[in-house]
């Protein structure tokens, strides 16, 4: 019995350990400027945690073969412990762990400590039950007013939104049902959602936050590579949770200008 | 049983600490003679309440800590994207300091009642001619006179409530109102719950259980219901002075 | 030896009366008396072990039913028919919350721990037997509620375990936001009521009524697990319970305790100024401990049974003892990691992060201690055992997911995918699940006076074994691919339709597994009536329970209170008679 478990500890750690190094299912290929030095430090977590993971689960297995209950053998030994290891691997732990912490909070200041740069492009992403809309505050620079008494989904765009007419600043605001952004430019995204919490999960850009009603989230990120990708929605909405995706689509500056002037024109 | 016996000895087994073969300590068990299995019982009580109160604190702490961070929070005007701060105190009805008196008496008459039924416990020791019970009607008075406060208390609150709401403060009118109805009606709850506690002491010293038992138990509901009193205040500065 | 034998027969008698005088209740006569309203913690917690029992099996039809409609969203199954996108959401919803509360918060703690706790310490029942009845039918009377979700008006809730308002505030945020979500509040409100109960009964049991010599660093781990976690729950329930009545007050008080202004179906609601992340306070600041609550006592069972199966001391009782506390403690310091990319301030998030690094060194160090247990010992495998090292292993790779999702650069890729599915059910529901498993199969012998089919056991620990590392170890692929959790199908983004091979893999493997489970329900109660009559200790243990007669007599030790010699963990001791002495043996010298 302690050959089989630890035939079949050994096999289930290497097999595992296999599609991690593998990568037989991934992170999608980044696409924004973050990317690279969040995977960089999955990577350093990995390697070491894996290191941890596949150490402790062969001595497992080892010891419960090696130490079997043998007809013939010595007792087992009597000891209650030793001091001095428990120090040493405690101290050892505490290192790995918090080091790790430390050596990934740079990277978590630069994302979510510092606001958008000055000439990012505003993007204001609404989420609602079941679809995500996203406006652009046109030439004037400026987002026009919403009223939550004038939003109706189901007329979509600009009323799905709320916009209100009236206001002088919505005449240039553009709402679609699709995300585009020039390459190489910062977004800025202002997160808001309408009834419950959704959250806005781009896996290419690594990016994710939670849209919360009550509060506009201001957050940044920068494609740094052309493409269409996906967006799902990441926290549980309704029946609809499923199917409440959109696609963000990362063109070039002028491509985007002239997508952006083409709304402009229809409006 | 086991299947050792006591008198095999061993060739120096080893140990990694002290303790040579002694007996092991007194611990607390109540077998001495003297102190009665009265003192573990209600030791025990009390270790019971005091926990019990602790799990109670946690639910009130919990509802502090939303009332600060509501009090706080400021809230998104979706028109016009500002942040303004949409908590307005509601205005306590006068009425409350009357109950407070009631309840701060209750605990008086409670403290008596208690010390009461302990007098007699440890009397009923000493004395054991049955079905005598000195003082019977006495103890019970106080007891009845701690739940007539207490229900008077209850009733003080509902009246308060009614005025509250003639005031146009409804439990949904305002974040704060709110939390007034929420904060007293859940230490109301708690009282309430006393109360039974306290008529349940009554009917069982009217039913003549043993004096021990009954003063457990009016010990135990003493201190829950003095903590009740202090909870009340902590509660009445908490929406009268934090804002 | 001699003399001091005569004299300790004199402090037993005089114990004897004392034990009998302070156990307050004679045994009950009646069926009634006996068996429903008992006031014997063993049997109470029998009744707790029976209704999770139920509530397992309940949990994982739901979880199959999840599993199918995954891979096949348009089939129409026996019995229940087509599962619409709702209909999964509720299955979920209510999966999670029956497995959480019924079942990993039942088991553990008020089946086993209120029949083993009392005895392992020399005590003859709980602090509190009335209170203890109580307990267990106020939990009971949560379940029926929990349960009657499913057959009201809107069927049950949709909005996860986690109940994140305004989706579980609205009652038009979805269907089963009605009366179902109403039930579900107030089942929870009793489940709180009836586990503050219950650990009030704990802690004062272990802190006053040990029995002479078993002082505290003289426990069996388990009682320490057991007190721990009870005094997680005193501090933790009362937070849940408090957040419900906020909850209910928002659903039908009109309040907005949670809910800002908010628009559903093009409809504006009656709130305004509210906080959902309030509820996510509230909730985490209750959910993290409870974690620790469903894992811990599978914790102390483990150090119990490598130390039992292996012939040797527990490695490090005090440091085990000093982790079981960090743990504890730390618990209430970590709640925030779940909140990282909720609108958090991202410097909490960042002060979250280090104490969640931190709490994963005393489970380490408990990792280490039983493998220390392990080396050099005398390894027995019996089915018992067979879990505990099966219980280490899943730890292990549960636990090593943990710190990925404890770095929020990490959390911004994994959380709310399947990499998180994958690690709470490895390190909290199979882990746990495997305590609960070595529980009865360690413990079946002294509750049933019978032992369990050992052949029968070994199919269902290895069908269990890899069945859920073949479940729960893909999710992890998946969540690094970025599939998303609670989505009722993957049929509408392109990334999730490529990974839908991976999904279908794990629905086999599970249907695979919940198979194997009808070995132990069969071997459970077919070895109740036929399995081989069993000796008062057939583990050769050390600890109290083994000294009992098999099943206990009504006060557990038949009049004579058990005097403590020595530390439970004496196996091997060089010199001793045999490889293994009683926690009573005043013979043995004691070494702790």
């Amino acid at each position: 019995m302690g050959l089989v478990l630890l035939v079949v500890i050994w096999l289930i750690t290497f097999v595992s350990a296999y599609f991690f190094i593998a990568k037989t299912w991934w992170l999608p290929t980044g696409a924004s400027a973050a990317a690279a030095g969040i995977d960089h430090h999955f990577t350093t977590t990995y390697i070491l945690m894996g290191i941890v993971f596949v150490a402790a689960q062969v001595l497992l297995g080892l010891f419960a073969w090696k130490y079997r209950d043998r007809a013939a053998g010595s007792p087992a030994r009597y000891s209650h412990g030793n001091n001095t290891l428990e120090i040493v691997w405690t101290v050892l732990t505490l290192i790995l762990f918090v080091g790790l912490n430390l050596m990934s909070s740079s990277i978590w200041a630069s994302e979510r400590f510092r606001p958008a740069e000055p000439g990012a492009l505003q993007v204001e992403v609404t989420g609602m039950q079941f679809a995500w809309y996203f406006r652009y505050a046109g030439p004037d620079g400026k987002f026009g007013a919403t009223k939550p008494e004038s939003i109706d989904p189901s007329a979509g765009g600009e009323s799905a939104i709320g916009l209100d007419t009236t206001d002088p600043a919505s005449k240039d605001d553009v709402v679609t049902g699709t995300m585009y952004a020039p390459v190489n430019r910062e977004v800025e995204v202002i997160l808001r959602a309408h009834d419950v919490i959704h959250s806005f999960f781009v896996p290419s850009m690594r990016f994710k936050q939670d849209v919360v009603p009550g509060l506009a989230i201001h957050m940044h990120f920068t494609p740094i590579s052309t493409g269409d990708y996906e967006i799902a929605c990441a926290e549980l909405c309704g029946l609809g949770h499923y199917k409440m995706h959109g696609m963000l689509k990362v063109v070039s500056q002028e491509d985007f200008d002239k997508w952006l002037a083409a709304r402009e024109a229809e409006k | 049983m086991a299947s050792y016996t006591p008198t095999v000895s061993l060739d120096d087994p080893r140990t990694s600490t002290g303790g040579n073969g002694h007996i092991p300590p007194r611990h607390h068990d109540g077998d001495d003679f003297g102190s009665s299995f009265f003192d573990v019982r209600l030791r025990r009580a009390r270790l019971g309440l005091v926990v019990g109160l602790t799990g109670i604190v946690m639910i009130f702490i919990s509802f502090s800590s939303a009332y600060v961070v509501r009090q706080g929070l400021p809230t998104l005007d979706p028109r016009t994207d500002v942040l303004f701060h949409d908590w307005f105190p509601v205005p306590l009805p006068r009425l409350l300091l009357i109950n407070t008196a009631v309840l701060l008496i209750s605990s008086l008459t409670m403290e008596i009642a208690r010390r009461q039924a302990a007098r007699k416990a440890a009397l009923a020791q000493l004395v054991s001619v049955p079905g005598v019970s000195m003082h019977a009607k006495e103890e019970v008075s106080w007891l009845a006179l701690t739940v007539v406060l207490g229900l008077s208390f209850l009733a003080g609150q509902w009246m308060a409530w009614r005025q509250l709401a003639a005031s146009g403060f409804y439990v949904a009118s305002s974040p704060s109102s709110s939390f007034v109805y929420l904060l007293t009606g859940m230490h109301g709850v708690h009282l309430f719950g006393g109360v039974v506690a306290l008529l349940t002491a009554g009917a069982a010293s009217l039913l003549r259980r043993p004096a021990d038992s009954l003063a457990i138990a009016v010990d135990v509901t003493g201190w829950y219901w003095h903590f009740m009193a202090f909870l009340w205040v902590y509660i009445l500065c908490l929406l009268e002075f934090v804002h | 030896m001699a003399g001091s034998a005569g004299g300790g027969e004199i402090i037993m008698a005089t114990r004897e009366l004392a034990a009998h005088e302070l156990h307050a209740h004679a045994a009950p006569q009646g069926f009634i008396r006996k068996w429903v309203f008992s006031l014997d913690h063993k049997v109470i917690g029998l009744q707790y072990f029976f209704l999770a029992l139920t509530a397992v099996f309940v949990g994982m039809f739901l979880s199959l039913l999840m599993r199918i409609h995954l891979i096949w969203p348009n089939v129409s199954l026996p019995l229940v028919g087509e599962i619409k996108p709702e209909t999964y959401l509720s299955l979920l919803t209510m999966h999670g919350t029956i497995m959480v509360f019924f079942v990993l918060t039942t088991a553990p703690q008020g089946g086993f721990g209120n029949y083993f706790l009392p005895i392992q310490i020399g005590a003859a029942d709980m602090a509190f037997p009335v209170l203890n009845m109580l307990s267990f039918w106020v939990t009971f009377l949560g379940y029926i509620v929990m349960l009657s979700a499913f057959f009201v008006v809107g069927g049950a809730p949709l909005h996860g375990w986690t109940g994140y308002p305004p989706l579980s505030a609205l009652q038009s945020a979805g269907p089963g936001e009605g009366p179902g979500a109403d039930l579900w509040v107030i089942s929870i409100a009793l489940f709180c009521i009836g586990a503050l109960m219950s650990a009030l009964n704990f802690i004062t049991t272990t802190l006053d009524m040990r029995a002479r010599g078993m002082s505290m660093m003289r426990m069996p781990l388990t009682c320490w697990a057991w007190f721990i976690t009870a005094i997680l729950g005193l501090l933790a329930f009362g937070v849940l319970f408090s957040a419900g009545i906020l909850l209910l007050l928002d659903r039908n008080a009109g309040t907005s305790f949670f809910v800002p202004l908010v628009v559903v179906n093009g409809q504006l609601a009656a709130h305004k100024g509210g906080s959902p992340l309030l509820w996510q306070h509230l909730f985490w600041f209750f959910g993290h401990p409870e974690v620790y609550i469903a894992i811990l006592p599978a914790m102390g069972l483990c150090s119990q049974l490598v130390s039992v199966f292996s012939r040797k001391p527990i490695f490090g009782y005090k440091a085990m003892v000093y982790a079981m506390l960090s743990i504890g403690l730390l618990g209430f310091m970590v709640w925030g990691h779940h909140m990282f990319m909720s609108g958090m301030s991202p410097y909490s998030a960042f002060a979250f992060s280090i104490m969640t690094m931190a709490i994963g060194v005393p489970s380490a160090i408990k990792t280490f201690n039983w493998l220390g247990t392990l080396w050099g010992g005398r390894i027995r495998f019996y089915s018992p055992m067979l879990f505990a090292i099966g219980f280490v292993s899943l730890f292990v790779s549960g636990g090593i997911s943990g710190p990925f999702l404890a770095q929020p650069v990490l959390d911004i890729p994994l959380h709310d995918t399947y990499f998180v599915t994958g690690h709470f059910h490895l390190i909290m529901g199979v882990a746990s699940i495997f305590g609960i498993f070595a529980a009865t199969y360690y413990w079946f012998p002294k509750m049933f006076g019978r032992m369990m089919s050992e052949s029968l056991a070994r199919w269902h620990f290895w069908f269990t074994f890899v069945g859920t590392y073949a479940i729960f170890m893909p999710m992890h692929y998946l969540g690094m691919a970025g599939a998303t959790r609670r989505y009722s199908q993957f049929t509408e983004l392109a990334y999730l339709r490529d990974l839908i091979p991976l999904q279908k893999f794990i629905t086999y493997a599970a249907i695979v597994t919940i198979a194997g489970q009808f070995i132990f329900l069969f071997n459970l109660f077919w070895s109740m009536k036929y399995g081989k009559k069993a000796s008062d200790n057939p583990w050769e243990a050390t600890t109290l329970e083994w000294t009992t007669a098999t099943p206990p007599p009504h006060d557990n030790f038949g009049g004579h209170t058990p005097v403590v010699y020595n530390g439970p963990y004496e196996y091997s001791v060089p010199g001793a008679p045999r490889d293994y002495v009683m926690q009573n043996d005043p013979a043995t010298v004691a070494a702790h």
